[in-house]
């Protein structure tokens, strides 16, 4: 194993009772990177971070953290990682500054460095002066922020952040993002779990897609969409018959400029070298075969793109703005 | 070793954090046996009990015993249910993806309950006093009291845990508590002595281990030592029994559900 590598999982599995949440699973992450778990609700990313963090055992397979086995070395790897929970699992009676505390003791660091941490980590999510007030009344990005604070608190080698922004407002989301980037600044590698694109998209270094319990596709979310060859063009037509489909997609097959093309929901998705020439010809042909035009929209590779590649379906339902 | 403490105590202190930030939880829990069962209870039975049937001077005094152990079962019963909102809402996820030894939260649990459960058998005791109930065996009386209410309690939460640990929601949880708690109450020497219950109601009520500690508690305060000692010593040794098969139910549970 090479000394870069900071967590290493291969050939995971889990099932719960019958189901095969966890299958044949193995990556790497690499020291100092953001690496996210990109799937849907359900897609056995959860299990694999749970796993990860010591709290389920895996039914076949290994994983370690820093060459630790995650559960013959169960207790090690606890005192690498830091945890950040989804944003319900903070207690609504204690405070801010009472979650640190509690959790500074049961790590047990001293009381003065402890409290030295906790003021520093305050001023770092920005919780100062809400530390005193009960985690009730806090918003969401509050309580992701607390939540950030306390993962950080053992000064963890490897951050787990389960859907970091799930629920949050944008402007929160920012604000987390940002933290996040800075933790990676300082040195800290950082596994996240998500369902949102974007947030794949700009905040990590590498991605794995996972549906169904498997990895579809794994790597920086640039080459993933490189990988897909071409910008894409969606048509949409009102009349979308398989014959019609099929049609057409045999007269657009011969165009010079067409990398390839695929059925998607009610039309076609066509892979072009540009837009300059692609659209009107392929708007042209459209008419030519006699194909209503119900929608036509064009744009450059999408880590959604990827996603439908690899999955045959998309992780949004909402329509996909054109991107300019 | 030290290490434990530290975490038993700062998990401890979390408890009493959360207690004593829900003010009005806090005043029911504390409040309910007294008011309901003692007081209302109490005074509602002094004259339609018959003291020849009780063997105790009067129905209040009779029934110290068996509020002091209903708050035992109640308590003990409920001492899971603040494990299961931990395990719904994923705190206890946090806690166990730290480097603490996996017993500290149940030992926590198992303090702070029992600090509880001691407090509110003394302020019933006082309350019992201001209706002129004056336990017979004395200081050294109330400690076995507190001792073996405290030694019930322990199966109790043990169940109590077990059950927040197995259980899909808290509705389940919360009918499972509904079952379990009221016929314990009613097939046991609580309310009424067993001579008077009808002979199936009486069988059943001898297997409850709660009968047993009601017939321990009873005679330390109504009766004296030469009558309470031997009934001391059965409790004991059914609670050593029960005890050993709660925890042991409880301990698989636990390892079942967080390995």
């Amino acid at each position: 194993m090479s000394t870069s590598v900071a967590i290493e999982v291969s050939n995971l599995g889990k099932v719960y009772d019958t189901v095969e949440a966890v299958k044949n699973l193995s990556l790497s992450v690499q020291h100092g990177e953001i690496f996210g778990l990109l799937g849907p609700n359900g897609a056995g990313k959860s299990t694999t971070l749970r796993i990860l963090i010591t709290t389920l055992s895996p039914t076949t397979g290994t994983a370690t953290i820093l060459g630790h086995d995650v559960v013959k070395e169960a207790d090690t790897v606890r005192r690498l990682i830091g945890y950040v929970a989804q944003e319900r699992a903070i207690d609504r009676f204690l405070t801010g500054r009472e979650h640190l505390l509690l959790f500074a003791e049961l790590y047990h660091i001293p009381k003065q460095e402890a409290l030295s941490r906790i003021a520093t980590l305050l001023k770092l999510v920005n919780l100062e002066n809400d530390a005193d007030r009960v985690a009730k009344g806090y918003s969401g990005g509050m309580k992701r922020k607390l939540d950030i604070a306390c993962g950080l608190l053992p000064h963890p080698k490897i951050l787990f952040l389960d859907e970091p922004t799930l629920g949050l407002d944008v402007q929160s989301r920012l604000n987390i993002w940002e933290h996040i980037r800075q933790l990676k600044q300082q040195g800290i590698t950082i596994v996240i779990t998500t369902n949102y694109l974007d947030e794949a998209d700009q905040l990590c270094d590498r991605i794995a897609i996972i549906d169904r319990g498997e990895i579809r596709a794994m790597g920086a979310p640039k080459d993933l969409k490189a990988s897909l060859g071409g910008d894409g063009v969606w048509l949409t037509l009102s009349d979308a018959t398989p014959e019609a489909l099929e049609q057409l997609t045999t007269a657009l097959q011969g165009l010079p400029f067409v990398r390839g093309i695929r059925p998607r929901e009610n039309g076609l998705d066509i892979r072009v070298d540009g837009p300059e020439k692609a659209l009107p010809a392929i708007m042209e042909t459209t008419h030519k075969v006699g194909c209503l035009l119900d929608g036509i929209e064009y744009h450059r590779p999408r880590l959604d793109d990827v996603f439908v590649a690899h999955t045959g379906r998309s992780l949004t339902n909402e329509p996909a703005a054109p991107e300019a | 070793m030290n290490e434990q403490i530290q975490e038993v105590l700062a998990l401890t202190n979390r408890w009493g954090k959360r207690l004593s930030r829900e003010k009005f939880s806090m005043l029911f829990t504390l409040a309910q046996p007294m008011i309901f069962w003692l007081i209302f209870f109490g005074n509602l039975f002094q004259r339609a009990a018959d003291i020849q049937v009780l063997q105790a001077p009067n129905y209040m005094s009779f029934l110290a015993a068996g509020v002091v152990v209903m708050t035992v079962l109640n308590n003990g019963l409920a001492g899971g249910i603040d494990l299961l909102f931990d395990k719904e809402n994923g705190f206890l996820e946090r806690l166990m993806s730290t480097p603490i030894k996996r017993s500290s939260i149940i030992l926590s649990r198992f303090l702070f309950v029992m600090a509880i459960t001691g407090m509110q058998i003394l302020v019933i005791l006082a309350v019992a006093f201001l209706f002129g109930v004056v336990p017979e065996t004395g200081i050294l009386g109330i400690t076995v009291i507190l001792l073996i209410g405290m030694l019930f309690g322990v199966g109790l939460t043990a169940i109590s845990m077990a059950m927040a640990f197995t259980v899909k929601s808290h509705g389940d949880f919360f009918s499972m508590l509904g079952f379990l708690s009221l016929p314990m109450i009613f097939l046991s020497s609580a309310l009424v002595p067993l001579a008077a219950m009808p002979g199936w109601m009486q069988a059943l009520a001898f297997f409850n281990p709660m009968t047993w500690v009601i017939d321990a508690v009873r005679p330390l305060i109504i009766a004296g030592w030469s009558e309470a000692l031997p009934q001391v010593g059965m409790a004991l040794i059914v609670l050593a029994a029960f005890d050993a098969l709660c925890l042991y139910g409880g301990a698989k549970a636990f390892k079942r559900s967080v390995g």
